[in-house]
């Protein structure tokens, strides 16, 4: 267990790839998804060709394997650290996800969203100020 | 009213289920210390208990009434609001898990929360 007030340089490396895995997968389901075009439910059968064709984009599985490791290391931390320190400090990915949407999507990140970017960096500077680990 | 309902669901589901996921894998590390080559343990050991599961059902739930909201509400007010899950959770933490929020990561998880709002308010 570690009770020291920072995370260990492998905890951290952990945390940067989880919260980097959960970005990407997102960011690659929206690319596989823009790809496949936009869901319309004007019947059950159109929806389920319409998922069908989406599981035969690369890009949906290579998302859908970020996000299993995503789930995975999450596991992996939240047995060493605070969900309450995890949670917020995962909150990251918001800020990541905009920035490769906007350097891989090409999609426009307004004034308002980069300072809500900034908020949540400074949210996270904060939290991993604390203890990482409080309890036993 | 359905709508403040339904975004209680996704807020207190949505967390609810993460935070059983959380003491479930503490209880395992507990049992045995997670070090690197006992990292496949975990994850193979975590998919048995039932915390674990109703942790994933409660966050089904969640995803469910959030599909619901999405189709009443619009986006630009419901994402913003489900930033509530940041200010539940530490609360949650504090009082089940027994984690110590001290001030500085109150402040913290409240900057977070007001990242998100501006985030998704912009989209309006």
């Amino acid at each position: 267990m570690d009770d020291s007030p920072r995370l260990s340089r492998s905890l951290t490396l952990l945390l940067a790839v989880t919260v980097a895995l959960g970005a990407i997968g997102e960011v690659l389901l929206a690319a596989g998804m823009k790809r496949v075009g936009s869901v319309v439910p004007e019947s059950l059968a159109a929806t389920s060709r319409l998922f069908i064709t989406a599981f035969t984009a690369g890009e949906i599985w290579l998302g859908i394997g970020a996000l299993l490791l995503f789930f995975a290391g999450s596991l992996v931390l939240l047995s060493k650290i605070d969900y309450s320190y995890l949670q917020p400090v995962s909150a990251a990915g918001y800020a990541l996800v905009a920035v490769l949407g906007h350097t891989v999507l090409g999609e426009r990140v307004t004034f308002w969203r980069w300072a809500g970017i900034g908020c949540i960096w400074l949210g996270v500077a904060l939290v991993s100020h604390t203890s990482p680990r409080t309890t036993v | 009213m359905r709508i403040a309902f339904f975004l209680a669901i996704v807020v207190f589901a949505g967390t609810g289920g993460e935070m059983l996921v959380a003491h479930a894998t503490k209880q395992i590390a507990r049992r045995r210390p997670v070090t690197r080559p006992a990292v496949i343990h975990l994850i193979g050991h975590a998919v048995r208990p039932g915390a674990i599961w109703a942790g994933l059902a409660l966050q089904a739930v969640a995803f469910f009434a959030l599909l619901a909201l999405l189709s009443w509400a619009d986006v630009s007010f419901v994402v913003p609001a489900t930033a509530l899950n940041y200010a539940v959770g530490a609360a949650g933490s504090a009082l089940f898990l027994r984690e110590r929020v001290n001030r500085v990561r109150w402040a913290g998880v409240l900057l977070v929360c007001l990242g998100v709002g501006v985030m998704c308010a912009s989209e309006r």
